[in-house]
This record gives C-alpha cells, sequence and structure tokens, in this order.
C-alpha cells in the first residue's frame, strides 16, 4: 500500500504575533513553529494504517523553505519513511487552490491508495486543500473525521457533525480522508526513533515543477481586529486578584450570595 | 449581483442557518435563489426561488450528488456567488462546487467591509481582508456573523434531481451519547481549557466549580486529550450554556468554543495570553498564573 500524509508548520497559536511590513501577512520573525495540530492526527492515523497493513510505504509531503524540514523530521520520527520537501520560500503566501494544486500535482502518477490532511491549518483555517486535492485527482474524499478504520480496501470513517452528532460513512480507496482533532492519540516520538528518522531519505522538489496552477484569490490585507473594549483586565498578585475578582463578583453577578 | 444560498436538513428537519445566509444577502444588496437537499415536509419560510432535491432519494449526505446538483442549478442561474454556512456540511462541499466552478473560495466569513470579505486567521487572533480574481465566487459563512432575516412566504418550488451513486456511502448519523452532566443548567460554570497543562489540575478546576455552587465544564483540546469526558464539552460539537457566571480558565477562545457560552450573563477570563480571543468575550480578564490564582479564589470562596 501507499500511503501519503500531507502536513504543514504552523506558528504556536499562542505566540505574539505581529503584522509584517507588507501589511498582508503576519511576521514570519520570532515566532515558535510547529506542526499544524490537525495533521498531527493525520501522521499518527497514516502510521497507524502502515503497521495495520504492514506492506505499506508512508511518505510525509511539506511544503515551504528549509526550516519546515524541522516538522517533517518530526513525522518521520512518529514512523513515516520517507520525506517530499516542496522546496518554497513563499509558501506561506499561497492560497488554498496553489498548495492543492502543489499536492496534486506532486501525487498525480504515483498511485496513493489513501491521502491523509488536515481538516485544516491553524494559521489560514481554509478547511479547502485536503477537499481540493481529492477534487484534482479525482478521488473520493471525506472531511472531518474523528473515527478511521480500515478492512479489506475499504475505508469505515466517522465525520463528526454539529452538536456531538456524527455521520458514518464508508468508501473504497483510493481516497483522501481530513483529519479533525481528537481522532487518535498522536504519539511522542522516541529517542530511538528520532536518530532513525535523520537517516530517513528526504527527496526535495523546486516549486516552480510543481506549481502548475494560478492563484484564485489574495490577500488584500491583515489587521488585529478591534477591541471592542469593555472588559476589565486585572493584573496583579494572586491573592490579591481573588480578592478584587470576588469584590466584582458580589457587585455585578448574584452567584456569591 | 445574484447569490446562490445552500440550505442544509439534518434528520429531515430544515436548519435554521439559511436565515443567516439571507441576512448575508441583504448585507450584500444581493438578489437570491435557494438549493436544499431535503423535503417538501419541512420547506424554509422564503419568497425566492428554492430548488428542491429530495433527500429520501439522494441521501442528506452524499458530496458527489449534491455537488452535481449544485452545479447544475449554477449553471441555469449564473448567480455571481454561492453562499453555504461554514458548518461540516458547507465546509465539506464548498470546495467541491468550487473546483466544478473554476471559483475562488472564501472561508468563513465573518464580515463584509466595503465590499470585501473578511475572514479570521490564526485562532481569530488576526483578520484579514481577501480579493477574489475569478468573477464567481463560493464563500462559507461563520455561524452566528450574519444577523439572521426572518423571511415569510412559501417558495416558488422547482424539483431537481440527478442520477448516480456517488462514491462516499452515507451509513447514518450517530447521536451524541446521552446521559452525563447538563450544564445548559447550571448558574456556575467553571471550564478547563489547555492553559491547565495537565489532567491532574482538573481536579482544581473542579473544586473552585464547588465552591461557588456550580458545575465544571472544559474546551475542546481538554476533552480530546481525555482529561475531562466529553458530556462536559461546551461549544458547537458539546453544549451550549447560559449559565449567571462562566469562568474560563486557561481557554485561548477558538470560535467555535466562544458559539457554546458567549450567552452567558457575566463572563471571567483567566489567562496569561492577554490577546486571546476569549478576552473580547470576557466581562473580566484575569492575568494570572492558574496554578496560583485558582487555588487562592477557591480558598476565600470556601472562607466567604
Amino acid at each position: 500500500m501507499n500511503i501519503l500524509v500531507c502536513i504543514k508548520q504552523v506558528p504556536d497559536m499562542e505566540s505574539k504575533f505581529k503584522v509584517a511590513a507588507s501589511g498582508t501577512w503576519y511576521d514570519n520573525q520570532d515566532l515558535a513553529w510547529r506542526m499544524n495540530e490537525y495533521d498531527e492526527y493525520a501522521v499518527e492515523q497514516a502510521v497507524r494504517l502502515k503497521e495495520q497493513v504492514k506492506d505499506a510505504e508512508l511518505t510525509v509531503l511539506c511544503i515551504g523553505s528549509d526550516k519546515v524540514k524541522e516538522t517533517m523530521k518530526k513525522a518521520l520520527a512518529m514512523g513515516c519513511d520517507r520525506g517530499a520537501h516542496i522546496d518554497d520560500g513563499e509558501s506561506w503566501a499561497k492560497e488554498p487552490f496553489e498548495i492543492a494544486g502543489i499536492i496534486a500535482e506532486y501525487a498525480k502518477d504515483k498511485n496513493f491508495d489513501v491521502i491523509f490532511t488536515g481538516m485544516q491549518s491553524q494559521d489560514r483555517g481554509s478547511g479547502q486543500v485536503g477537499v481540493l486535492v481529492a477534487e484534482m485527482l479525482d478521488l473520493p474524499c471525506v472531511s472531518t473525521i474523528v473515527d478511521f478504520a480500515f478492512d479489506g480496501g475499504a475505508i469505515k470513517a466517522k465525520r463528526e457533525l454539529e452538536g456531538g452528532v456524527k455521520a458514518n460513512v464508508t468508501v473504497q480507496t483510493p481516497a483522501l480522508v481530513t483529519c479533525q482533532l481528537g481522532l487518535n492519540t498522536p504519539r511522542y516520538p522516541t529517542l530511538p526513533n528520532i536518530m532513525k528518522a535523520k537517516k530517513k531519505p528526504m527527496e526535495s522538489i523546486a516549486v516552480a515543477d510543481v506549481l502548475k496552477v494560478d492563484a484564485r484569490m489574495e490577500t488584500a490585507a491583515m489587521y488585529f481586529p478591534e477591541k471592542k473594549g469593555g472588559g476589565l483586565v486585572l493584573e496583579g498578585e494572586a491573592g490579591d486578584l481573588a480578592d478584587k475578582l470576588i469584590a466584582i463578583l458580589k457587585d455585578k453577578t448574584s452567584v456569591l450570595k | 449581483m445574484k447569490i446562490l444560498l445552500i440550505a442544509e436538513y439534518r434528520d429531515g428537519q430544515l436548519l435554521s442557518g439559511y436565515s443567516e445566509l439571507l441576512g448575508f444577502a441583504e448585507n450584500m444588496g444581493a438578489e437570491t435563489a435557494m438549493f436544499v437537499v431535503g423535503s417538501d415536509a419541512a420547506l424554509p419560510a422564503y419568497g425566492g426561488k428554492l430548488y428542491l432535491a429530495d433527500a429520501a432519494a439522494c441521501g442528506e449526505f452524499n458530496p458527489d450528488l449534491h455537488k452535481q446538483m449544485i452545479l447544475d442549478v449554477v449553471a441555469k442561474e449564473q448567480p455571481d456567488m454561492v453562499a453555504f454556512s461554514h458548518s461540516s456540511y458547507g465546509w465539506d462541499l464548498a470546495p467541491r462546487v468550487a473546483y466544478g466552478m473554476k471559483a475562488a473560495q472564501v472561508s468563513e466569513v465573518v464580515e463584509v467591509k466595503d465590499g470585501a470579505m473578511v475572514v479570521p486567521v490564526c485562532n481569530s487572533k488576526l483578520r484579514r481582508t481577501v480579493t477574489c480574481k475569478t468573477a464567481q465566487t463560493v464563500v462559507t459563512l461563520q455561524a452566528g456573523a450574519f444577523t439572521p432575516v426572518e423571511a415569510d412566504g412559501s417558495p416558488a418550488v422547482e424539483k431537481v434531481a440527478v442520477d448516480g451513486q456517488g462514491r462516499v456511502v452515507f451509513e447514518g448519523y450517530e447521536e451524541a451519547e446521552a446521559g452525563g452532566v447538563d450544564l445548559s443548567k447550571a448558574e456556575v460554570i467553571v471550564s478547563a481549557g489547555r492553559g491547565i497543562g495537565k489532567a491532574d489540575n482538573v481536579e482544581m478546576i473542579a473544586a473552585l466549580a464547588k465552591a461557588l455552587g456550580g458545575e465544571y465544564g472544559a474546551s475542546r483540546p481538554v476533552v480530546d486529550s481525555e482529561w475531562v469526558e466529553h458530556n462536559r464539552q461546551v461549544g458547537t460539537t458539546g453544549q451550549t450554556v447560559a449559565p449567571k457566571l462562566y469562568l474560563a480558565c486557561g481557554i485561548s477562545g477558538a470560535i467555535q468554543h466562544l458559539a457554546g457560552m458567549k450567552k452567558s450573563e457575566f463572563v471571567v477570563a483567566v489567562n496569561t495570553d492577554k490577546d486571546a480571543p476569549i478576552s473580547e468575550v470576557a466581562d473580566v480578564l484575569v492575568v494570572a498564573d492558574l496554578l496560583q490564582f485558582v487555588p487562592a479564589l477557591t480558598e476565600k470562596v470556601e472562607a466567604l
């Protein structure tokens, strides 16, 4: 079996963001970078599928500058066999249609049986890339999965809907699935596996070789939302803060009788 | 301008989100047509043209067939825009329809500013306006972003259908686990977010909830990590709550969480990150280390 998992490197969402001088994206400097959270579930599920079917090769694909290789190494340490690094210093500016176009171009002649992606990225959050890749490759796609089982060429999955409801679906491979938070418990790479990952093959592909589509939209401006204000900000020592909050709750609410 | 609005059915019921699609269209000053896979038994209150496909024939979830029928309606109506709710149905179908239309798609629109679509970035910490390069566009709208319009009248129904099976087979719904804690009745809810750090610290949150005479809840990451059971989750995929006091501990405030608690009467957020989106809905933001502040508050409340 031939499996592909697509990952993205994103800033830690707890970071202090600044708008870049261009005014159209956040400043890439002074941020801590990590694997997109949704993709951690995708990698884990892909590794579990590989372990289940045994005779399988699992490729991890990531688009970005050299620094994304750090995140790819984590995926390799989790159990992916080989890396496909699409070298692109401007990947941050690419919109979902271009990203999907790059992935589909890479994957089109490789006969992947199952492709895993996160259901969205934490920074752009478009939720489009996985579904678009499936459309471009003419594969069936199940998005937003919170349960995955593979048996005899078929995938049984649960889609997460609103209000705690799930939809049970079945699809024949080849297929693409996009992974929702909570799908599984992503493993921590062990030290021996981190060492082994350094020896795994990492192919580098120039983005110009796989970018065959044009952008359909662009970011005109990026900015911080206006603070609606009104909220009181309390800072200080824990005991004093507790006293202040109790006084406010007595004044403004009826919960402290 | 003309917008094709895509309404949704779930288990034979029309979902109310279509009235927000109508609100969006009104905001855009656009004429509309509507498409839905549903049934004659539950039609939307809408005076315009409704393209109705029979859910009994093609299933409430069948991306291949739903996509094809929407593309057929698009070919006939030639709308400038197709609008979905940013829901599990909408975000699944919109990219397929956009691909078929060769159109740009803008996901999770929260606002229209001077004609430009505004979308959130980085867990709503930032916003951006986007410009589309295609004549036709597809959008998904964040739930709650546009004021619902209560339309009246009955639609002019045109039945649509499509041949074929679809490659994704929908086997049925699985309801949320019954039982557990009904947070919607609690007057005080103290919720734990990822910021509590580890499972052991749930106890500290539960102790504060008890001292305040309320219940404890949790955000999605805490439930996904199995620190707290799912039936205490607050948010779109959990419970919607409206207590007199909601105390959010270490919760950044993802939109799905905010949607579940924004009707709370008084909101206190305890967080070390002043820019976290939860601060937007908080009446009081306590900038403090949870591990020091929560036990201190619990002790003082118990002593009252």
